[in-house]
This record gives C-alpha cells, structure tokens and sequence, in this order.
C-alpha cells in the first residue's frame, strides 16, 4: 500500500527524497541500457568503431545455430546450477532455521565469511582443487578410486563451470529460503501434524507451499546471474565452455565488435526479463484459482 | 462405569529447570465438557499439548480411551485441537483448511467435498467456504478453526484458549455457542482458559491449576462454594480473607477470633485444631449489612455499579472486605454512605474456614 502525498510540500519533499536514487537509476541503468539498444541497431566499422546505420543485421546474425548453441548451454547451465543450488541451499536454510537462536546467527556468519574473500581469489581456489594434479584428484587417487596414470579430467569443462557458478550464487538462494523458513509459523506445522499429516506431509503440504516466495527469490537471484556470467566460465570452462557472457565480452573486446556485442546484451536481457513475466504471470493465476 | 476420554497419571513434564507440570492426575469423562482453569504458567496448556501429542511427558503416563499415548506421534491421535491463534493454513482456502485433516487421512474427494460442506454449515460459515484466512475477521476465524477439528469426529477436542483474541460481546456469544454446539456433537470438550468466568459459565467440570499442580477438581457449583485452598477461593470469583485462629470447634461449626478482638463463626469441612491459625473465606455477596452483626466497620466506598452496591468496608482489625448488595428496591440502592458504621453478618454455613 502507497502514502498519497497529502500536500504540495509532502509532494515537494517526497520528489526530493527520491532524486538521489532516480539519478542512481537513470544515469547508471536508462542510458547505458538505452545506449546498448541504440548500438545494437547501429553497424560495425572497419576499425572497430560504430557506424551509424539502422539495420537489424546483429539480431539476424545471433540466430546462427553456433550463437544459439552458446545460448542454449548457458541456459542448461543456469538451470543447472539452479537447480543444484537449491539441492543445496534449502535443506541447508531448513537446517539453520531448525537451529537456536544463538547457533543461527554463528553459522550464518561462518556462510558469510568466504564472501569476505574476493570473488576471483576464490575461483581461483577451484582451479587448484580441480586441476590435473590438484587436490580432488590426490585425494581420489589416495583412496583408490581412479587410477594416478589416468586421473579424471574436472577442469575447464561444463561441470567445472556449474561447481564454481554453484559454489558462489548458494549462499543467494540460502538467504530468502532462509529468511522465509524463520518466518514461519510454527503452530501451523504443529495444527499440520494435529490435523494427521506426518513429517513429510507437513513439509509438503505446508512448509514448502508456505516458504515459496523464498525460494522462488532464490531461484531467480541464482539463476539471472548464473545465465549472464562471464568470470566463472572464463576462469574454470578455460574457453571451453563459453556461456552467453563470454561471447558478449569478446564482442566487446578482442572482436571489437560493440553492435553485435550489444544485440546478444539485448537478446539476453529480453529473455530474461520475459521468463520473470511469465513466471509471475503464472504465480498470479495459480493464486486465483485456489 | 464408562471408561474416561482422556486420563493423566502422574504427569510430569520440565522446560530445562522449570517444572511446567508437576505430577497432574485427571480424569476426564467421556461426553464431557472440562476445562483446565489457571494463571499463565500454570501448566494447563502444556497439559493440552500433551494430550495433543504435541509435547511429551517426562515422566507419567497419557491415556485416550484407556489406551497408552505416550508413544503415538499427534498425527496418529484420534484428537484435534482449536489453537489459539486458529493456526489456519493462509496459503489455503476456508474450504481446503477445513479439509486438511480429512485430505492426510485419506478420505476419498467426493466424501471430503460433502462432510466439509457440513462442517461449514454447522458454524455458519458456508459462504466463505472459496476465502483465504487472511479474508475472514477474528471471529470468522475462531469459527473455521472450530470447524477444521471437528470435521474430523475427533473422539475429544482440545481447545487452547480460543476465545482469547475475540472482544468481550462476541466472546460471550460464542461461549454459549460453544456449549451448545458440544451437547449437540456429544465429543468430548478439553478447554483451556484463565478467564474464571469462562470456565464457570461453560465446563461441566472445572481443574484449578497453578504451579504446575491441579488444586481442585470439581463442578463450577462445587469450586465456586467449597473452594479447597486460599488460590482457589481467590481466582474463582471476588473473596473476602479474614485471618484469625479457631477457638472452638462444634462439628461443622467452627468459632474464630479475628486477632484476639471479635469471634466469627463459619464452616469447615476440613480437619483443623483449636488454636490454629486459618482464613475465614466470605464472598462479597454472602454478607448481610445491619445491626448486630458479628463484626463492625466503617464504610469506605460506597459504588453503584447498576446491579449491586458495592461497598468497601474498613474493619476494627484494619483489613478491609468487599460486601455486595443487590440493588432490590428502585431508587433504594444506597443504603450506606461513605463514613457510615456499619455490622456485617452471615449465616455461618456461607463462611468456609481454609487452612492453605
């Protein structure tokens, strides 16, 4: 529910208080985005450079079957990672909320504190775990399970990209999972079980309908960024496993190509942003129908 | 004799160091609309849970129609409870909330379809049948919690101070409600409440507890007139304490000296000594205001409260007593008034002597 500005100077005020972040918005997220839709029309020059002409060019030459591809991996490998993530993540959320209170808050702290880290310092970890020789592998080989002639190949492959997108977006889908399970009441769980549903009908058909919004926050918080990503796949896929933001940053850098780079950002964008619809679409209707 | 609803044998049960319910035997009869009365913290909600399943005793032993429960998770309970905050499903509709239980037992669609249909009509709740929770008021909400339990034919139904949240008109209007709707079911009725006139109005048997132990058991007629203990006397209704020490016994009939000044007389079932030092328990309307009373005082507040006088009354001793008169005659109310001396009797059967 909005405040209805009463008065002009509630009005005054209340256009003042919302400037520094309509600047925000507008300076660094409408022009930038204008421009890349501006550039995705425009043509690319023989230097690099943008030639103004409108043409759709771009668009036509992203629906070749080796870009959809990329596209179409970067995809299964968000959801992927998605889905992982909330293998992972919920029943770790459903742990923690389970916890007292005091022990909450240790452990959330002992999930945050990687993060404290630097992102890349941090992939760059997986890349000494997952190497030929690294650790994984020694300790494998230590236990017998593969072979020291013949180790299992666990970097720069699509799997060694899902570990590090999944390694970093969990503790995104852990927070609003969490965050809705200590939400929750508890004397539904408990009139749940009065009411003869066992322990896992109770989570069936109260918990997990009731911690939803959570987790559908968590999906989408894993998920847009995993499609998007570029650092990750370009540390651990070793240019073997290039997602959508690969192609997008060598379009904007050695290809020097900015329009075709700019009309896969827009493709990419326009998906995302018609998925997130669709879903709440269908998040909507479903709550009418009930 | 019929076996009882439910029965607690010697139940215990800690919260770390606090003992929430310390060794409580019940009998509950079937049929039976009991209520567990007390303060906060006395251990009558946790005796509910327990009965629930939703708690475990420590120590002692539940029984449901003779059969040990100790072991059986809630869901496997043939009891429902009314929670007090409803605990209604919000992500599901009236109709499915009250289907809940029947859905997890497995009760087949069509039949589910109809006996919520019943359940609805019986609370007068059959149009909100397609709403959310988050749609209804609080008494619409009492209602379809009520109706949630008993849909199910539970063979007792545990309610946990469920009118707690409603205002005092509508509190009153579904105590007898209630009531009504429990003769009509015939099942079992376990009531959870601190509210004394609640329970006086609508139980058929009433437990006083506090400190986690049942004080007394007994109808309200039987807590209200023969209150066990000084608590009892106190949380039932409006009392008068008047300290002193028995200086003659005749059977039923004990004399008391109130500190060496005035001698009362009053009754007492329970065993005592010459000498010993007890509480004479008056309620406010058992006194009768005159001459020749067996004590004098002083009016201190005359009140009018429509109904009845109500009189405060500062004695010789310094104690003061609340004395109720009907107010009989029209426009004869105020008999009394502030500063007036005046003798305080009753018949001694109307005075119990307490010990504790």
């Amino acid at each position: 529910m909005s405040i209805e500005p009463r008065t002009k100077r509630e009005l005054l005020i209340k256009n003042i208080l919302l400037s520094p972040a309509l600047f925000w918005l507008i300076v660094f997220f409408m022009i930038p985005l204008i421009i890349i839709l501006v550039y995705s029309f425009t043509d690319r020059g023989t230097y690099g450079n943008i030639v103004w002409t409108f043409q759709i060019d771009n668009y036509i030459r992203f629906a070749d079957p080796l870009y959809i591809g990329i596209f179409w991996r970067s995809f299964l490998i968000a959801i992927l990672t998605t889905v992982i993530c909330f293998l992972i993540g919920y029943p770790l959320a459903y742990w923690m909320a389970s916890q007292p209170a005091h022990r909450q808050n240790t452990l959330m702290l002992l999930m945050m504190i990687p993060y404290w880290t630097n992102y890349i310092v941090r992939t760059y970890a997986w890349r000494t775990i997952l190497t030929r020789e690294g650790i994984l592998n020694q300790v494998l080989i230590a236990l017998n399970l593969v072979s020291v002639e013949n180790p299992p190949i666990l970097l720069f492959n699509n799997q060694a990209v899902i570990i590090g997108l999944v390694y970093v977006s969990v503790v995104a889908m852990v927070l609003p999972c969490y965050a809705s399970l200590t939400g929750l009441d508890k004397s539904l769980l408990e009139a749940a079980q009065d009411l003869y549903a066992n322990r896992v009908r109770t989570f069936l058909y109260v918990t997990l309908p009731l911690t939803m919004p959570g987790i559908v926050a968590g999906c989408i918080l894993v998920f847009v960024p995993s499609l998007g990503a570029y650092v990750t796949p370009d540390m651990l896929g070793g240019g073997k496993a290039d997602m959508i933001g690969n192609l997008i940053a060598q379009q904007f850098g050695e290809a020097s190509d900015w329009p075709f780079g700019s009309a896969i950002s827009v493709v990419l964008m326009f998906v995302m942003l018609f998925g997130t619809l669709l879903y709440f679409r269908g998040l909507r209707s479903e709550e009418t129908q009930r | 004799m019929k076996e009882p609803a439910v029965e607690l044998v010697h139940v215990i049960k800690q919260f770390g160091d606090v003992v929430a319910v310390n060794d409580v035997s019940i009998k509950i009869e079937d049929g039976e609309f009991f209520s567990l009365l007390g303060p906060s913290g006395c251990g009558k909600t946790s005796s509910l849970r327990m009965i629930a399943g939703l708690e475990t005793p420590g120590r002692g032993e539940i029984l449901i129609y003779g059969k040990t429960m100790n072991q059986i998770p809630p869901f496997k309970r043939q009891v429902n409870t009314v929670f007090q905050d409803y605990a209604l499903f919000p992500h599901l509709t009236i109709e499915r909330n009250v289907g809940f239980g029947l859905k997890m037992q497995k009760v087949p669609s069509a039949e589910i379809k109809f006996r919520v249909a019943e359940a609805l009509e019986m609370v007068r709740m059959s149009e909100f049948s397609q709403r959310k929770p988050n749609q209804l008021s609080g008494g619409q909400k009492q209602r379809i919690a009520l109706a949630r339990a008993l849909v199910n034919r539970p063979k007792v139904l545990l309610l946990d101070e469920p009118l707690g949240a409603l205002d005092l008109k509508l509190r009153k209007d579904m105590q007898l409600e209630l009531k009504k709707l429990q003769k009509q079911v015939g099942i079992t009725f376990i009531y959870v409440t601190h509210d004394q006139e609640e329970a006086l109005t609508m139980s058929d048997r009433i437990a006083v507890m506090n400190g986690g132990k049942v004080l007394q058991i007994g109808s309200p007629e039987e807590i209200y007139e023969n209150p066990s203990t000084r608590f009892v006397a106190d949380f039932i209704g409006e009392t008068n304490f008047l300290e002193g020490t028995i200086i003659e016994i005749n059977g039923d009939d004990i004399a008391v000296s109130l500190d060496g000044q005035a001698v009362v007389r009053a009754h007492g079932h329970i065993s005592v000594k010459k000498g010993q030092a007890v509480s004479v328990v008056i309620r406010p309307e058992k006194f009768n205001l005159g001459a020749n009373g067996m004590i004098t005082g002083q009016v201190e507040e005359a009140i009018y409260i429509g109904t009845d006088m109500r009189y405060i009354i500062r004695l010789q001793n310094n104690t003061s007593v609340t004395v109720r008169e009907q107010n009989f005659t029209h426009g004869q109310a105020r008999k009394y008034d502030v500063g007036d001396q005046v003798d305080l009797n009753w018949t001694p059967t109307n005075a119990l002597v307490l010990t504790e």
